[in-house]
């Protein structure tokens, strides 16, 4: 309730400056030249549909990242030593590298169309583009996963060795079950911190909502769009993560007290 | 009006001028609510000066919230609290002042986890009233030989036991040298033995003559140290008196039900 | 020096592994500037972001209803915004609106370059999580602590400056530390308004020189090197500071 209505004074503040923004460039256009609002009205449905990428993008790649970090993270605890080093590497690995210099080494080092058995699949920069995001979301995911298992109490282990579970078992029947919950709000500020990556792709030209605001900015030409046009794109990224972010802290609120 | 002020002398200027007579110690009528519960409703007490004052009571009594009213910690709402001539009542009060007479110790001992039991003794003496580094340390390291914890001098709290760090804590407040200390139930979290140490350390204050008041469930320790007892209920004292007479003749019924479902 | 520089050309010849920012000197000049410029990029903002963060959390602890409801915005706004978008809203919205600097012969220059409004953005998207952080960590402190503190005569400065703000930093650092880290990763973005830092300059070596894997290699290995620097030195800072009994908040990502 408290949180609809920070969110809501939230939503005005930035409206208002978004109006303030645009009745500003209103005053500073040359006479003659088509309103501002009227402008921005104009490519709103093109931005929207690159919006509508990055979350397609995000969605894929968060999917994609999960279940291969969900792997690696397993990988970590393996009883198998040389298992158990390739997987810590392999994590600190995506988990230190920057995410533009991984995009950049997907776009640039993937093939064009990969071959699977006798299909022939290709590869459009946009899924070169959630594969380099999906890393870095691997490598997350696999230290949450670690994490979460490793904040369980020991004895957890025990007396589920002790009740005759083998390890695997164990793993899929006692610890992850009891694990998920505090893993979860880790992985949604992962996932908000994924959906704020995803302007980068436009460094690499797949036209999303980034691309194409820049790309209406220089068809227009006109240097008073700049400042409503970049915030419209802000407050349509905040509309989205906000809330997100509001439920992962209470999740969080909920899951500490248990502790 | 200024003159007719002068002529009648302040509660405090009187306290100094018999200061051998002049409780160290005194509430009277203090009230305080926590929204609307009422905790204390009219305590009137008062400790003499070297005396050891135990209260006792029932848990919910008020007992913690009475003695934090004396050192400040919780704001009166009305009556008055005077201590060594301070009032502490008073909204206007220089709380440092207060502060270096009243130390206070708390059931859970409550030390600076980042720092050594030697840097907590010294801790308040540097920077609360700036003494010299040299002088402090010499003191400190005599207040830890007292409580026979030197060797564990350079020991982080989290690494000594439970009676060790409570020890550590009255060694803390007594390195501002306080002449009142004030005790919230400081055994409640120990087992036996260390409790037998804490109270050792508690008696030899009370014979070097510090003000001491206790919140306390160790009836035997009461019974022994005691020079005057106070069971509180409900928040209102019931009955203070020695502990001869607390112990074996309560007059209020009260009291006699208390005792009777405490063992000793 | 020579003889290394020499070892990779030779590595070019005989085995067709190709990294002219070693053997060539303009290579190499423009390769080890543009390290230089995202270690300061790093610096600067780490830097700046930590006294973003205290002072932050400092003012969400004061009375003042609006320096509160300022901070708030200002933490809710740069955390929930992609830091892409914030800096080209910066750099080329905010900016075109400065004044310009006059130069010789009637040209001009902005009054900030990229390599500025990308010290601004970083901190102030690093500062935000930063905020939170500290305040955590200041949350983090129990009462009683403070009360045995208060009942020692400590005031509200010394309250902080001796037993706060040293339980809080330790409380929160391995939070602090994993920001600073995505701080420094996050220098890259300055590839996009332009300033020559490392993947910048990688950019323009493997566009002239058409080696793209061996630059891509050289680039993880460069940024995967300075994580690790900047980790290992918080990690040792974290067993320096380190005491018995004392938690930690959980860090984030
Ligand atoms: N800060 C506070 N806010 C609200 N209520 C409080 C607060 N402090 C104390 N109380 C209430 O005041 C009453 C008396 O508390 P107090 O701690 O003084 O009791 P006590 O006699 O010390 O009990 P115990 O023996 O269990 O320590 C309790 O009902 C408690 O819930
Ligand atoms: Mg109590």
């Amino acid at each position: 309730m408290n949180a609809l209505r920070v969110s809501g004074r939230f939503g005005v503040g930035m409206m208002g400056l978004l109006l303030a923004s645009v009745l500003f460039g209103e005053v500073q256009a040359a006479d003659g030249s088509a309103s501002l609002l009227a402008t921005m009205w104009k490519w709103a449905p093109l931005i929207g549909q690159g919006f509508l990428l990055n979350i397609l993008i995000s969605v894929v790649a968060m999917t994609l990242g999960t279940v291969a970090g969900l792997g690696l993270g397993l990988g970590q605890m393996s009883p198998i030593w040389p298992l158990r080093h390739a997987a810590q590497i392999v994590t600190q690995f995506f988990r230190n590298a920057p995410w533009l210099v991984l995009l950049f080494y997907c776009i640039l080092l993937l093939p064009y169309e990969m071959r699977l058995g006798g299909l022939v699949v290709a590869m459009p920069a946009w899924i070169k583009a959630t594969v380099g995001l999906a890393l870095p979301v691997m490598g997350n995911v696999s230290e949450i996963v670690r994490g979460g298992v490793q904040a369980l109490p020991p004895a957890q282990w025990d007396s589920a060795e002790a009740l005759a579970f083998n390890r695997r078992q164990t793993l899929w029947m006692v610890i992850l079950p009891q694990a998920i919950k505090p893993m979860l709000p880790p992985w949604m500020n992962l996932y908000a911190v994924l959906i704020m990556a995803t302007p980068l792709v436009s460094v690499v030209g797949v036209e999303e909502a980034m691309t194409l605001t820049r790309f209406a900015l220089s068809a227009e030409n006109r240097s008073e769009l700049l400042l409503p046009m970049y915030l419209a794109l802000l407050i349509a990224f905040f509309a989205y993560c906000y809330p997100i972010a509001r439920w992962t802290a209470r999740l969080e609120r909920r899951f500490a007290v248990k502790l | 009006m200024l003159d007719t002020i002068a002529e009648r002398p302040a509660p405090a200027a009187v306290a100094s001028a018999r200061p051998a007579a002049a409780p160290a110690v005194m509430l009277a009528n203090v009230r305080k609510s926590f929204g609307s519960t009422r905790v204390l409703n009219g305590v009137t007490l008062s400790v003499k000066r070297g005396d050891v004052t135990c209260v006792i009571g029932p848990s919910g009594s008020g007992k913690s919230t009475l003695l934090r009213c004396i050192n400040a910690l919780t704001p009166v709402d009305a009556g008055t609290v005077v201590v060594e001539g301070i009032a502490v009542h008073d909204p206007a009060l220089d709380k440092l002042a207060l502060r270096r007479r009243v130390g206070m110790v708390f059931q859970q001992y409550n030390l600076f986890p980042h720092k050594t039991a030697l840097e907590n003794v010294m801790m308040a003496p540097i920077h609360v009233l700036q003494e010299d580094r040299e002088e402090v340390e010499a003191r400190a390291v005599a207040l830890l030989t007292k409580i026979r914890l030197l060797d564990k001098a350079h020991c982080y709290p989290g690494a000594l036991s439970g009676g060790q760090q409570q020890r550590v804590a009255i060694a803390r407040s007594l390195a501002m040298r306080p002449t009142i200390m004030l005790f919230d139930e400081v055994t409640a979290a120990l087992d036996p033995v260390m409790v037998k140490e804490v109270l050792s350390t508690i008696r030899d204050l009370a014979e070097e003559g510090i003000t001491c008041i206790l919140v306390t469930h160790e009836m035997g320790f009461a019974r022994e140290v005691a020079d005057q007892v106070c069971f509180t209920d409900h928040g209102i004292v019931v009955e203070e008196g020695p502990p001869e007479m607390i112990f074996t003749q309560p007059e209020d019924p009260r009291t006699r039900d208390f005792l009777g479902h405490v063992t000793f | 020096m020579n003889g290394v520089w020499e070892w990779f050309a030779w590595l070019n010849q005989a085995h067709g592994i190709n990294l002219p920012v070693f053997y060539d000197s303009y290579d190499r000049q423009r390769f080890f500037a543009g390290l230089l410029t995202t270690l300061e990029l790093s610096a600067l903002s780490v830097v700046a972001s930590v006294v973003i963060g205290l002072i932050g959390a400092w003012l969400l602890g004061t009375s003042s209803i609006i320096a509160r409801r300022l901070v708030h915005g200002y933490v809710h706004a740069f955390r929930n915004t992609p830091p892409l978008i914030q800096l080209s809203f910066l750099y080329f919205a905010v900016g075109n609106l400065l004044p310009r600097l006059e130069g010789v012969g009637g040209s001009s220059r902005p009054l900030l370059d990229g390599f500025a409004w990308a010290v601004i953005t970083l901190s102030l998207f690093g500062g935000s999580f930063n905020v939170e952080i500290f305040r955590s960590g200041i949350e983090a402190v129990p009462a009683s602590t403070i009360e045995a503190a208060e009942s020692l005569g400590f005031g509200r400065w010394r309250l902080y400056r001796h037993v706060v703000l040293p339980l809080a930093l330790r409380i929160c650092l391995p939070a602090l530390s994993n920001n600073l880290v995505n701080l420094v990763k996050t220098s890259t973005l300055a590839y996009a308004i332009g300033v020559p830092e490392l993947l910048y300059v990688s950019a323009q070596v493997w566009s002239d020189t058409m080696n793209v894997r061996e630059m891509m290699n050289l680039l993880l290995v460069a940024y995967v090197g300075i994580v690790g620097v900047l980790s290992f030195g918080l990690r040792r800072l974290e067993t320096a500071l380190r005491v018995p009994g004392l938690g930690t908040v959980g860090g984030r990502i």
